[in-house]
């Protein structure tokens, strides 16, 4: 009885917080997510598969290795309209393709300040080392992002012309 | 023109429950290219398959998205069913639309406008899909077993059963790992010497088996059916083909107090020694820390007795190179360190022991030649403390797993103990008596009521000295009250813990580990022996823990994995793999330095008169294991990634825009 009590109250909150996201002056950003297969996205599919709850704005693109991503994707995303992105490969050492994290790694030091030579806050790319075991950590991470982006608002249009 | 089909699965009522299917696939009837959509109760099922199957033929379909649950669980099975229809298979896409939107999101609003999103993304990756066809590399028909325990040895052993040649690598002195070091097993009382030393003797005397012992891997390259293993030979200081293993050196050896491995620190051996009696190979091993010869160029004893003349100070490490078709890792386990509580003051009291020690002192070739003394002065042990869950399931220290082998193990030697001092009392301290197993509860049983061993349901809080004897003070949770028991030894069930140094051989090889360093394995239910990277095993407590009959099975079944692979003579690659364009490539050289593989060349391009007229990368697709660095690395964009090109990458981008 107090269990159903306490759902009550817990879908009674979640509805309103689903009207409040319905609602047209409520912000919700648009996060885009590169994974990486071997760590990250197993730790995205351990999450679903401890079905753990978490905010609903990423997209997830699938990618072999953060190494595989070029700084101008994540550009492009912004272009397009991101007001977030994510990027998420696997702890140092681990990486399924021996030394690819680490060029990321190298790779988003460098990227971070060219971000706020084009006027974007540093906050709107995170980095973060997930791995197939941590479904917890990638719900923590995910739902750090969406606040931190709904905090700092929509991106500023970015048009690189 | 891009004719696609998107079928979405209910998976019972997974996906359906908080994703509005029919609308969702109303949806994806509008995109781009997208020209039948249709959601399914199960679209894994046969029927489901058969509605794929039966779309392509009649629509004419030149792709295929399934918005289902992880392509880790059923890209293959979609895949193949595109196959069967006669689609290439990376046509196919999965929309993992279960485990990232279904399963985490309870809203079906929010559910299924994310659905919507995750479909439109992957329908735009498929227009952009190119047929692609395996690639087919020779497989080397010869397998290496790193770590000779008892699953190393099983596994070797069934792989040249097989008729396929296998190398052995273990890094101490003898194979038999753990399960040499034991008294007796669980639940038979088998002697663990008798039925392991005979497999020993097996495996060193198989034509197909190469043994390395005193060895490691030092590194490995390639990738499955074609990796090139480099094995480092320490130096024995003792030459493996003149010793006839008389053991005349270790008998006369002068250093005698040298706390050794194998007897774990209960027992004293020599400078140069063999770890136990039934070592195989039994070639003695000089311990280059402690032997004066080799420290201070003072002694020699052991050259001077030796009658083959065997022994040789000036021996170097060997390294050898070889090439491998497949890998097993048995890399096995050890034990916390003594001080990891220090309230149970091991390390600092010679008679709070773990259980390798007590199992040590049990055997009949251990050093009290299995009589029950206690180390601190040798008197016989009339009353035994044993401790469970030391360490294990203890969140608080970092381990928050079950050791699963302590309570059989504990319970067994608490039997052992009372066989052996008919008079003594063995108390056993526990959280939970966890006896799975074939036999194992009975066991548990026959030593409650026939051996009478007292169980104690609680924790031990502090042992302290007082006198000769050790006091253990600790709870009885089920009477509620405190407890406290003088008695002359306390053995500790410490946790289980990955092997030294595994770390650094996972990383050489890339296969993964979680975070208290066990080997992940590639899939939890339906791949518990593949490793993360396809050609590479796993068998063994280098998985987690595990019991003998547990770590046999499935080194058996690594072993057949092996087999099955070094049974072909091509092995069929996925072409997920990185091209080169060389009319776009300046040969910068960027992407060869970028390949953690070592896979891209550059390589000349010639006139017709074969003058030289400058240089272009090229991707050998043998060793590219498609990680994409080279895409990102190079400024002109002359490599590109089948399976995820540059093209379907910014696709998906502007899909969500």
């Amino acid at each position: 009885m107090k269990q159903n009590a306490e759902r009550k109250t817990q879908d009674a909150e979640r509805n309103a917080q689903d009207a409040g996201r319905r609602t047209q002056d409520a912000f919700e950003p648009k996060i885009v997510a590169f994974l990486c297969n071997w760590c990250s996205y197993a730790g995205a599919d351990l999450a679903g598969t401890s079905r753990k709850q978490y905010a609903p704005n990423i997209r997830i693109i699938k990618v072999p290795c953060t190494g595989r991503l070029d700084p101008i994707v994540l550009i492009k995303s912004f272009e397009m309209g991101a007001d977030g992105i994510l990027v998420s490969g696997c702890h140092p050492g681990d990486c399924h393709y021996r030394s690819g994290n680490y060029l990321a790694r190298r790779r988003w030091m460098i990227f971070n300040e060219m971000l706020q030579f084009i006027g974007l806050e540093q906050d709107r790319v995170q980095f973060s080392w997930v791995s197939a075991a941590e479904g917890g950590k990638f719900v923590d991470v995910v739902n750090k992002i969406t606040e931190d982006i709904k905090k700092l608002g929509p991106a500023k249009e970015y048009n690189a012309s | 023109m891009a004719r696609i089909g998107v079928f979405i699965c209910h998976c019972g009522e997974n996906i359906s429950r908080t994703v509005d299917v029919v609308k969702a696939a109303e949806a994806a009837a509008t995109f781009r290219g997208v020209v039948h959509s249709v959601e399914y109760k199960y679209m894994c099922s046969s029927p489901g398959q058969n509605l794929i199957k039966e779309a392509i033929k009649e629509k004419k379909l030149t792709g295929v998205v399934v918005a289902a649950c992880s392509p880790k669980m059923h890209e293959p099975t979609f895949r193949r069913a595109c196959h069967e229809a006669g689609l290439n298979p990376y046509f196919c896409e999965i929309s993992n639309v279960r485990e990232q939107c279904s399963w985490v999101h309870e809203d079906k609003t929010v559910g299924t406008a994310k659905t919507i999103d995750l479909i439109r993304l992957m329908v735009e990756k498929t227009r952009k899909n190119h047929e692609l066809q395996h690639i087919k590399v020779p497989i080397t028909k010869k397998a290496l077993v790193i770590g000779a325990g008892i699953a190393g040895i099983q596994a070797a052993l069934d792989i040249a059963d097989g008729g396929q040649e296998v190398i052995l690598v273990e890094k101490d002195p003898s194979i038999g790992g753990h399960m040499a070091q034991l008294s007796e097993t669980v639940p038979t009382l088998d002697c663990s010497q008798c039925i392991l030393t005979p497999k020993m003797v097996d495996a060193s005397r198989h034509e197909n088996i190469t043994l390395y012992t005193w060895s490691e891997v030092i590194d490995v390259k390639g990738y499955m059916g074609n990796f090139e293993v480099t094995i480092r030979k320490n130096p024995r200081y003792v030459k493996e083909d003149v010793c006839t293993g008389c053991g005349l050196c270790y008998q006369k050896c002068p250093q005698k107090k040298i706390q050794g491995k194998f007897d774990a620190g209960v027992g004293l051996r020599r400078a140069i020694y063999v770890p136990s009696p039934q070592a195989v190979p039994n070639v003695p091993v000089i311990d280059k820390d402690h032997c004066t010869k080799l420290l201070k160029d003072r002694c020699g004893v052991c050259q001077k007795v030796c009658p083959t003349g065997a022994i040789d100070y000036e021996m170097k490490e060997e390294i050898i190179t070889e090439k491998i078709g497949a890998i097993v890792v048995a890399t096995g386990y050890d034990l916390i360190p003594n001080n990891f509580y220090g309230e149970y003051g091991q390390g600092k009291y010679a008679d709070v022991i773990d259980g390798l020690q007590f199992e040590r002192i049990l055997s009949a070739s251990g050093p009290t030649a299995g009589e029950i003394k206690r180390p601190s002065d040798g008197k016989i042990a009339e009353s035994v403390v044993f401790i469970k869950c030391v360490g294990s399931r203890d969140p608080a220290k970092g381990i928050p797993y079950c050791s699963k082998i302590c309570c059989m193990y504990a319970g067994k030697q608490a039997m052992l103990y009372k066989h052996k001092v008919h008079h003594g009392q063995a108390y056993v301290f526990y959280m939970d008596i966890r006896a799975g197993g074939k036999g194992y509860e009975e066991f548990i049983q026959k030593g409650i009521e026939e051996e009478g061993t007292t169980y104690i349901r609680g924790r031990v809080a502090r042992i302290f000295k007082k006198g000769d004897k050790l006091i253990v003070r600790g709870m009885d949770t089920l009477s509620g009250q405190k407890i406290e028991l003088a008695v002359d030894l306390v053995v500790l069930a410490s946790a289980m813990i990955p092997n030294k140094g595994v770390k650094e051989l996972y990383q050489k090889l890339s296969i993964s580990y979680d975070t208290y360093g066990w080997v992940s394995e590639s899939h939890p239910k339906l791949k518990p022996i593949e490793t993360s990277v396809a050609g590479i095993y796993l068998a063994g407590a280098c998985q987690a823990p595990k019991d003998i009959p547990d770590a046999v099975s499935q080194a058996s079944g690594a072993a057949s994995k092996v087999l099955a692979l070094l049974s072909k003579d091509e092995l069929e690659k996925e072409p997920l793999v990185a091209t080169i364009d060389k009319n776009i490539c300046a040969g910068c050289n960027m992407c060869v330095q970028a390949c953690p593989y070592q896979a891209i060349e550059l390589k000349p391009i010639k006139d017709r008169k074969g003058n030289v007229l400058r240089y272009a990368s090229e991707v050998n697709h043998g060793l590219c294991a498609g990680c994409g660095v080279c895409v990102a690395v190079c400024p002109s964009k002359a490599p590109d990634l089948a399976g995820i090109t540059e093209e379907q990458i910014y696709a998906e981008i502007v899909s969500l825009g």
